[in-house]
């Protein structure tokens, strides 16, 4: 799948709160279906609803233990998910860098400008 | 320490990037307005600003080109401002040209850029929004910092970045 295409589907998947609590709890390790819809105020269907959603964005893999089929987080998109922002994070954060230096400047230029005052203020 | 930059997609089309600086609002709203300050920091490592044109009340055009220093090659941004209101919130279209260098963003739908500053005990948070005309149109622009299409150097962010944590 094309990387962009990609990354429609794991962001259309991570658009929900519930899923993305699934995820959260799945960090921390594998879990069954019913420990997962343990903590939700949903039924077990509705949890394996978004579980089915998850799995085919890839985020999510089944076990084959028998009844139990635990599920598990898979890193993998979610990693390419973030690198993408990540880039464009980082240029940003270097432009407004640069802009935080040239603040410095203007804010000490500021206060150059009112020496006077400044001076007074401190006698006192 | 300044947050660092954070950038969510509020929709399909949207990209917001948010950001807060210590320092006044007013000095940040002159920072983003006028041209000799704009120079100074908007930008890309290795590419000068050899033109940068504002004229902010509504309406008002401005222009932004950035050339290569090195190549020599040339891209920019221009539009018209739709809403100002110094020194909380400037309001703008904004047209890619992609020069030179080309790019996947469309050069003919417009981005609508909004930005909202507002401060609180001497620190002024920023809210840049983005909207652009397609989901498509958002995807390119936000993957321009995955390709080399800008020569973006890595290294040198890195460097800048080990300089900022030392």
């Amino acid at each position: 799948m094309p990387i962009v295409d990609q990354l429609d589907v794991t962001f259309a998947a991570l658009a929900d709160p519930t899923r993305r609590a699934i995820l959260a709890r799945l960090a921390e390790g594998e879990a069954s279906v019913m420990e997962l819809a343990a903590p939700f105020e949903i039924s077990q269907p509705a949890i394996s609803k978004h579980l089915r959603v998850l799995e085919l964005a890839g985020l999510v893999s089944r076990g084959r233990d028998g009844q139990r089929r635990p599920c598990r987080i898979e890193a993998e998109p979610l990693a390419a998910a973030s690198a993408w922002i990540e880039n464009y994070r980082r240029i940003w954060e270097a432009t407004y860098a640069r802009l935080d230096d040239l603040l410095e400047m203007m804010k000490r230029e500021q206060r150059n400008a009112r020496p006077a005052r400044r001076a007074r203020r401190k006698r006192k | 320490m300044p947050t660092p930059a954070q950038v969510t997609l509020p929709s399909d089309r949207e990209v917001r990037v948010t950001r807060q600086f210590h320092a006044p609002r007013q000095l940040v709203y002159d920072a983003h307005t006028k041209p000799e300050l704009i120079r100074k920091w908007m930008g890309y490592a290795d590419w000068d600003m050899p033109v940068c044109e504002m004229d902010v009340r509504v309406g008002g055009k401005y222009r932004w080109y950035w050339k290569h220093k090195e190549s020599g090659k040339e891209f920019g941004f221009y539009g018209a401002f739709t809403e100002v209101n110094a020194p909380a919130h400037l309001a703008h279209d904004q047209y890619y040209d992609p020069g030179d260098i080309g790019g996947s963003m469309p050069a003919d739908d417009p981005c609508v850029v909004s930005l909202d500053l507002k401060e609180h005990n001497g620190v002024t948070t920023l809210v840049c929004n983005m909207q652009f005309a397609s989901k498509e149109a958002r995807d390119g622009a936000v993957a321009t910092g995955m390709t080399d299409g800008m020569e973006f150097s890595y290294a040198r962010l890195d460097d800048e970045f080990a300089k900022q944590a030392a």
